[in-house]
């Protein structure tokens, strides 16, 4: 394996372990999303389309993944952990890279419990709804883990990470929705591909000046 | 300046008064004027600002920064017209103040949306390189987010919000229409230019205000 | 190892560092002081590479992996063990041999009956002697330490000063010069 690819698992497996450690982001995470569904339930009328029903998950991914999003350079920053990284000389793209698979990694959970949630409160979930989330994941992952550390360098962080974040997902959420009620899913996923192939590489090629001065 | 004013007064009086009104619109069509130049000058200003960006990330010269910021600054004045153009366009035309159906100009709400977040970023970081690089990451996002946006509006368009109203300008526009236009966009854009480079100029003074105050102290 | 010229550093209005030149050849042990809020951080960290002149010239001979900084917070995960805390830098830095040589530095320190409990529940005095373990763990031909000595008791001051009396080039910050001054070589005052 590359000496890359080697750092990067050295970084994802301490991040994962951290979060299994720390005990507080996912359950928080699962507690989140659960309560988001039923709270949507509410605020839906009796009336609504199962096509709105599908929005409202994906309005509860969204913000589901702010809040893991939130935490996901938390020690880093709480502890000025990043300096120690950035001292070390391995790529700094890798550390963005590591990220971005503990992130999806939490997002994947948070979905193994939201989904089945969704399906038993709401409709059951396609395909589509599946292969929708795995790419949404991905791209908000790469575009997160760069502005989490964006934020993390700011005074307001909690209240800059969404408003720097939200626009940059409205894409996602219009391939994710786009793709579960679609007749033709394949142009939407298609779409979050690209998406996620556009960001993710802006992201790993700038994460670097994003961390050093 | 007074020639920009000049250009862009007289590509006014020549819209209003001289090309033909539009077959199916009518007056209220004349704002296209106005209104797609300065569209076309927010653009331009973002992605001036994000090559300033890309500047400043290749050579690390500070100087790339204020071009930057300044070039995004006026893209969201810019582009603040461009939507109060747009609503006063869709008010009269159609009789709403917002149209989702509206492609170009939900696609202008998302980047408009975005830069204004790039306010943010700035006013919430602390000046130096941080800020710097960050603002500069992210005004290159921000051209990224164009056309990707640009893409996600239209696929949108055929299951989430179904384009109800067409502007049917671009395709069959008579010659006068045309060259009305072209002056106005290019009097929209020789007015930009001037104002970045008074606002560039007046940033640019403020900064060596306060570093003379701090060797001064 | 180490050449700046008119080195400068400001932090949006306020000037922290001004008009520095500084020579350091190899081997020697510069000894930095001054109060608190002089620079002595700013210039470890200039040098450490955490952060860019405003102006001015800086070499430094060393790159990342030959530096060994010690900043003033620890720099280690508080949710892992020191044990785990080494591993990861140890893989980082590729310390060849980390396990072994994660091992001898931590007992070294006094740290070997603590390796398997979370860095979180070690006293600050305890962090401060992981921290110089990370900071010693790759060997670094460079070291850059701030306040080395703060929160160290006795025994934790006795071994770091055996550790220092290697031949490395070291620069040090301290605002307290009393307990280097024998094996300083240079100094530098900030105002």
């Amino acid at each position: 394996m590359s000496a890359y690819a080697v750092d990067v698992a050295t970084l994802a497996r301490k991040d994962v372990l951290l979060e299994l450690r720390s005990r507080d982001t996912l359950p928080a995470m699962l507690l989140f999303v659960v309560s988001a569904l039923v709270v949507f339930h509410f605020a839906l009328p009796a009336d609504a389309s199962d096509r709105a029903e599908i929005g409202l998950f994906w309005i509860a991914l969204v913000f589901t993944a702010l809040l893991g999003l939130g935490r996901a350079f938390a020690a880093e920053r709480e502890q000025g952990l990043l300096d120690g990284l950035v001292l070390a000389p391995v790529d700094r793209s890798a550390i963005w890279a590591a990220k971005v698979i503990s992130v999806v990694v939490f997002l994947a959970l948070a979905e193994a419990v939201a989904l089945p949630a969704y399906a038993l409160f709401f409709q059951p979930v396609g395909w589509e709804l599946l292969a929708a989330v795995a790419l949404a994941d991905l791209g908000i992952a790469s575009i997160g883990a760069l502005l989490a550390a964006m934020a993390a360098a700011s005074r307001s962080r909690e209240l800059l990470l969404p408003v720097l974040f939200l626009p940059l997902a409205i894409p996602a959420v219009i391939g994710g929705v786009g793709a579960s009620v679609a007749e033709n899913p394949a142009s939407f996923l298609g779409f979050l591909a690209l998406y996620d192939a556009v960001f993710a590489i802006l992201a790993w090629a700038s994460f670097e000046y994003v961390v050093t001065e | 300046m007074t020639a920009a004013a000049g250009l862009l007064v007289g590509g006014i009086a020549l819209a209003l008064f001289w090309a033909p009104e539009d077959v199916d619109q009518g007056f209220s069509q004349k704002i296209f004027y106005i209104h797609v130049p300065v569209a076309l000058t927010a653009y331009a200003f973002f992605g001036f600002g994000a090559w300033k960006a890309f500047r400043l990330l290749a050579t690390r010269d500070s100087h790339y920064d204020l071009e930057s910021y300044t070039a995004v600054h006026m893209g969201v004045i810019f582009g603040l017209l461009t939507l109060v153009t747009g609503s006063i366009w869709a008010k009269t035309s159609w009789g709403q103040w917002w149209s989702w159906g509206e492609r170009q100009l939900v696609l202008f709400l998302i980047v408009f949306l975005f830069y204004s977040a790039y306010f943010m970023l700035r006013f919430s970081t602390d000046p130096g390189p941080r800020r710097e690089r960050n603002s500069a990451v992210f005004a290159l996002f921000g051209v990224a987010l164009i056309p990707v946006s640009f893409l996600a509006v239209r696929i949108a368009g055929t299951i989430l919000h179904p384009t109800v109203f067409t502007h049917d300008d671009g395709v069959a526009m008579p010659w006068q229409m045309f060259l009305a236009f072209c002056i106005c966009l290019g009097g929209v854009l020789a007015l930009a230019a001037t104002f970045y480079r008074v606002e560039l100029a007046g940033k640019r003074i403020d900064l060596s205000l306060k570093e003379l105050r701090e060797q001064l102290a | 190892m180490i050449r700046a010229r008119d080195l400068e550093k400001r932090f949006g209005d306020k000037r922290v560092l001004l008009g520095l030149d500084l020579d350091v050849p190899e081997g020697e042990f510069l000894l930095v002081t001054g109060a608190n809020g002089a620079g002595k951080t700013t210039l470890l960290r200039l040098l450490a590479g955490l952060t860019a002149p405003s102006a001015g010239e800086l070499e430094v001979a060393a790159d990342r992996g030959q530096i060994g900084f010690l900043a003033h917070e620890p720099l280690v995960y508080l949710e892992l063990t020191a044990l785990e805390n080494l591993d990861l830098y140890g893989r980082l830095y590729r310390v060849p041999e980390r396990r072994e040589r994660s091992g001898m530095l931590l007992e070294r320190f006094g740290l070997w009956e603590a390796r398997n409990e979370r860095a979180g529940t070690y006293s600050r005095g305890m962090l401060q002697r992981l921290a110089l373990c990370r900071t010693f763990l790759h060997d670094p031909a460079l070291l850059l330490l701030d306040e080395p000595f703060a929160a160290l008791d006795d025994q934790g001051a006795a071994l770091l000063r055996d550790e220092l009396a290697g031949g490395r080039t070291v620069v040090v910050a301290a605002h307290d010069p009393a307990r280097l001054a024998t094996l300083a070589t240079a100094r530098l005052a900030l105002a």
